[in-house]
């Protein structure tokens, strides 16, 4: 039987991944959508948010002045109007407070907002900050193999593994 | 301590005219901006988030064996003149050691990596600023230094790192890769046909940038030029470094062919050029700083076209070092005011030139 199919009709395909803990014991099920329903569970795929508010920020739609010019950000006190002056950042968290006129100015600047280089891995990540980090490093790899850089590679392929599960 | 002998070479290997096209690349420096969570950055940082940021980071250097067989300069431990020295050999900027003697911030430092021209700066404008300084144009060596360091770094330390921008840093113009390489280039063949002006455009409209010899904002003395990348944010740090290579490639290329169109159209007044330099150089009794870098640049040309036989671009590179005045003032181990130190220079030169400069004269 392929892995795809569900766990319970063993006919249709499985989308639904369902875990259940019972008596100290994890179980994994694979579900398709029809029994999964039957079992009282939804796709959780989310909503998808409402594409508005990310549309009028990209179209560079200023804020009222006196909402920003009032702002400043509650972790190390910089004052918007300071940063306008100074151009310079307090904190991390400045990148939150003033976000949307971040977002207008770094598409003037750098053409873009996505960051698409090295993926920094927190002490405790999670297992999708780990794979964009494997992917990331993946691609390095792929390159130094390109330009037969074989002892870049080598590292690379190391710091790959070490994020293998074991 | 003034001497830096635990630093390899003395932070001075960019200055040994050993890598691809030295002649025309001086040297090579990529740098990766970072800051820890937690803690305030640049302006906004207070004493403590200073204090505990370098704290931080001296506990990842005691438990690191490769960082631990490094050395740790804080700042407040050097004297104005050794904190100087640093920064006119370009290990250090004027950020990390203050504009005047008096207001040197707290808690700076730098970091010299025991093996390779690799160091980390500590409450710079960001937490840290970890770079490499190579001779000639090694960009992607300089940046696989730069990135292994930061591997072991960021392991150890609780980056800023922000799921859409990337790693975040004071300046918004640096967020992203937190990468910029930039390459120190002297260019007096464009600069004298006059074709200069269409390259650095040129520079500006594939996404790199140009300045002077000090960095942002300083002037271009002597035809020298740091070409870097404008951007940071949106391009992986490989295509960030490939980019630079190739368009630097390019322009060394320009560079090549307008010498040899001046040889060509020109040589008598190019080769008077060259050698009025070099007299200048051998027998003056008082130069200023920036003359001495303008007479440096014909004699440069001169050595490239091989107009000058016998001189080194090593002999050369010494000399733009070794005459600023933070390292003249530790020469003769006393300050000294303007007239002096353009005596001393002049001395300096003609000392370096006639013991290996000399250049055969078969006119």
């Amino acid at each position: 039987m392929p892995d795809n199919l569900c766990d319970n009709c063993g006919s249709k395909a499985a989308t639904v991944n369902l875990t259940q803990i019972e008596n100290n014991e994890m179980f994994s099920y694979h579900l398709c959508e029809d029994c999964a329903a039957q079992k009282g569970l939804e796709a959780t795929t989310e909503p998808p948010a409402s594409p508005l508010p990310d549309f009028l920020a990209q179209i560079g739609d200023e804020p009222r002045e006196e909402e920003t010019s009032n702002s400043e950000c509650s972790f190390c006190g910089l004052a918007f109007t300071v940063f306008r002056e100074t151009g310079r950042l307090g904190c991390p968290h400045c990148y939150e407070t003033f976000e949307s006129h971040l977002r207008r100015l770094l598409r003037r600047v750098h053409g873009g907002t996505k960051h698409v280089g090295k993926i920094y891995l927190p002490p405790d990540p999670t297992v999708s900050e780990i794979e964009k980090r494997m992917e990331a490093l993946r691609r390095k790899l792929n390159r130094a193999v390109e330009a037969e850089d074989f002892e870049r590679a080598a590292e690379l392929r190391d710091r790959i593994r070490s994020l293998e599960p074991v | 301590m003034n001497d830096f002998t635990t630093i390899p070479d003395y932070g001075l290997s960019w200055l040994e005219a050993s890598g691809d096209h030295s002649d025309i690349v001086l040297s090579t420096r990529v740098r990766l901006a970072r800051n820890l969570q937690g803690h305030a950055f640049g302006t906004r940082a207070r004493v403590n988030d200073r204090q505990a940021v370098l704290a931080n980071f001296k506990e990842v250097f005691a438990r690191s064996e490769s960082l631990m067989k490094g050395t740790l300069l804080e700042m407040k431990d050097l004297g104005p003149r050794a904190r100087r020295i640093l920064l006119e050999r370009r290990l250090v900027t004027s950020d990390l050691i203050g504009k005047t003697e008096g207001d040197l911030p707290a808690g700076t430092a730098v970091h010299f990596s025991h093996r390779d021209p690799l160091s980390v700066m500590v409450n710079e404008e960001d937490h840290l600023r970890v770079q490499s300084l190579l001779s000639g144009l090694r960009i992607q060596e300089s940046w696989e230094i730069v990135d292994s360091l930061d591997e072991e770094l960021g392991q150890e330390l609780p980056y800023a790192f922000h799921h859409e921008f990337g790693f975040l840093t004071s300046c918004p113009t640096n967020v992203g890769s937190g990468l910029r390489a930039s390459v120190f280039m002297h260019l007096p063949g464009l600069v004298l046909t006059k074709e200069i002006g269409k390259v650095l455009q040129g520079l500006t409209q594939v996404g790199l940038t140009f300045r002077g010899l000090y960095g942002e904002g300083s002037d271009v003395v002597g035809n020298f030029f740091q070409v870097s990348n404008q951007t940071t944010l949106g391009k992986s740090e490989e295509d960030l470094v490939d980019h630079l290579d190739k368009i630097v490639r390019q322009v060394i290329q320009y560079e090549m062919q307008a010498r040899q169109v001046l040889l060509r159209d020109a040589r008598g007044v190019t080769e008077d050029k060259i050698w009025r330099a070099y007299g200048l150089l051998r027998y003056a009794r008082a130069l200023s700083f920036e003359e001495l870098m303008n007479l440096l640049s014909g004699v440069r040309l001169g050595l490239s076209l091989k107009l000058l036989p016998g001189l080194r671009v090593y002999t050369l590179n010494k000399m733009m070092i070794f005459t600023q005045s933070a390292h003249l003032e530790q020469a003769v181990g006393k300050d000294l005011g303007s007239e002096e130190r353009d005596s001393h220079r002049a001395a300096y030169v003609r000392r370096i030139l006639s013991s290996e400069g000399d250049v055969i004269t078969n006119s």
